[in-house]
């Protein structure tokens, strides 16, 4: 069982929350010529790292906010939440 | 080799069965190959197997991390079917089907593959039409399906929950007769000691660290056992595809995610089929020896774990006890995780890419175990030929960006939105 403490509501179980996918990945910029390799990117390509991973997660039986967490997708260690709107690199 | 038979068994009998030959030798790597196999699991077994066979190229070397079969054919619940409705996927699995049912006398080696059908269970009348659909296009495709009522899935399952006030009610099936199980690890050791017999170097607890590209082209390959020069590499290492594709500076459409399974203490015959309960996310099936075999859905976020966590687990087991209550009784012997290749779409991927001699097979979702013998079969064409067969163009790395994707089941990575 993963513990994941919301930002906004503390520590909370895993059956509380539903993941989102990899936080690092970013849109391309709108109103900006998008190359298909870009959107490729954006809606396909991952890294899926092993190790240290950034991903979101909704607190979706909760206060239903969207957050970034910092997991070991080996160990399922996680050493950071964040906000949504945090950035990654704080 | 020494062939397998009731005579070499008798007469291995009288010298108390320790004078049988090694099934594979354990040879130390050579310093140059034609072809280098990396993953010794189901498909790069089957992959040297064909290559072997089918296009004669026998300098063939397979590098294993680890043991051969002791990852997701080591760890998967054995299910083998080819009830899809895209031409692609049906025919693809078809034609693996037909390598399945001659498995054994191929491989001379007892896979012991076990055609006892599979019923998908469907709970609404619509559910019933989209089945209806969907075993028409099989049977368009050559692929026996029978659609089943209610009246008619009682009499194989009566063990399942008919009463009238459940969440889902059971309105019906579709069935692929033909569908079935075999056993896992006879699989993998079947192809691992006919390959070696040909001539491939079957090269276990050597992992692979690094890769010669130069000009756009593959020039060799870095192990943890020495340096191997070689032209042309397939990659089929399933749930570490992403790793290896970090080493090659390549992103692919591919996510890892972990996939439980287990099997509960054996009891004595009580299903003879495999059926699946897509609404509840849970399947199940009954091994040779009495366990019941059960399995979900994805835990749902990226993990290299190899191992799972209790909500998915007792997510799965409420939903099988929810529809063949008798499953309460039982206690679980094992449950264990595998690691999944998800593409995007749920769809596999055998194509070349843009390194010359580099070859990939990956994205094989949870359908792996089924497609061994095509996905070998396919991967040494195209290793070997240097372009795809026609049983794999649809399966091509370029199909994310050029739009035609092959969303059977409309998901991909988050297999939980159904």
């Amino acid at each position: 069982m993963l513990y994941i403490k919301c930002p906004y509501c503390g520590w909370r179980s895993q059956n509380e929350f539903s993941y989102g996918g990899d936080a690092s990945i970013k849109r391309p910029k709108l109103n900006k010529e998008v190359s298909d390799q870009d959107w490729d990117n954006f809606v396909y390509n991952r890294k899926s790292l092993r190790g240290k991973h950034w991903e979101l997660w909704q607190h979706l039986s909760g206060c239903r906010q969207w957050i970034k967490v910092e997991r070991d997708t080996a160990t399922h260690e996680i050493f950071k939440t964040l906000k949504a709107d945090e950035d990654i690199s704080l | 080799m020494e062939k397998y038979s009731i005579f070499n068994l008798v007469k291995n009998a009288f010298s108390n069965h320790k004078n049988w030959d090694l099934a594979w030798k354990d040879p130390t790597p050579k310093k140059e190959y034609d072809v280098v196999i990396i993953g010794g699991g189901g498909h790069g077994l089957a992959t040297a197997y064909y290559l072997a066979k089918e296009h004669n190229i026998t300098n063939v070397a397979i590098i294993e991390k680890g043991w051969i079969g002791g990852g997701n054919v080591g760890r998967n619940t054995t299910i083998i079917r080819s009830n899809y409705m895209f031409d692609e996927n049906a025919l693809f699995s078809e034609f693996g089907m037909n390598l399945w049912r001659k498995m054994s006398q191929d491989l001379n080696y007892n896979v012991m593959f076990s055609p006892r059908g599979i019923i998908n269970l469907a709970h609404s009348d619509a559910q019933m039409n989209v089945y209806a659909r969907r075993g028409n296009s099989m049977r368009l495709n050559g692929i026996d399906a029978v659609l089943l009522n209610r009246e008619q899935v009682k009499e194989i399952i009566p063990m399942a929950d008919f009463s009238e006030n459940v969440r889902f009610p059971i309105f019906g099936g579709l069935m692929q007769p033909s569908a079935g199980t075999a056993r896992h690890d006879a699989v993998a050791w079947g192809y691992a000691r006919q390959a070696d017999s040909m001539g491939v170097d079957i090269i276990q607890n050597c992992e692979v660290t690094g890769f010669d590209v130069s000009e756009g082209k593959i020039k060799g390959v870095r192990t943890s056992r020495g340096d191997i020069k070689v032209k042309k590499i397939g990659l089929c290492v399933a749930g570490s595809t992403n790793i290896l594709a970090e080493k090659l500076n390549m992103t692919l459409p591919i996510e890892t995610h972990l996939l439980q399974a287990c099997v509960s203490e054996p009891v004595k015959p009580v299903l003879d089929r495999v059926v699946t309960f897509g609404a509840g996310h849970f399947y199940i099936s009954q091994s040779d020896k009495g366990e019941m075999v059960m399995g979900g859905d994805l835990d749902g976020y990226n993990s290299y774990a190899q191992r799972g966590n209790l909500p998915t687990l007792q997510h799965v087991l409420t939903e099988g006890i929810a529809m063949m209550p008798f499953l309460s009784k039982l206690k679980m012997l094992r449950t264990w995780g595998g690691i999944m290749d998800m593409s995007m779409d749920g769809s596999p991927i055998i194509d070349k890419t843009h390194i010359e001699g580099l070859y990939l097979n990956c994205g094989w979702c949870y359908g792996g175990f089924k497609a061994t013998p095509a996905s070998g079969w396919t991967f040494a064409h195209t290793i070997a030929q240097d372009r795809v067969h026609e049983l794999n163009a649809g399966y091509r790395l370029n199909r994310f960006n050029t739009g035609h994707l092959l969303d059977e089941k409309g998901l991909g990575t988050k297999t939980w939105i159904s």
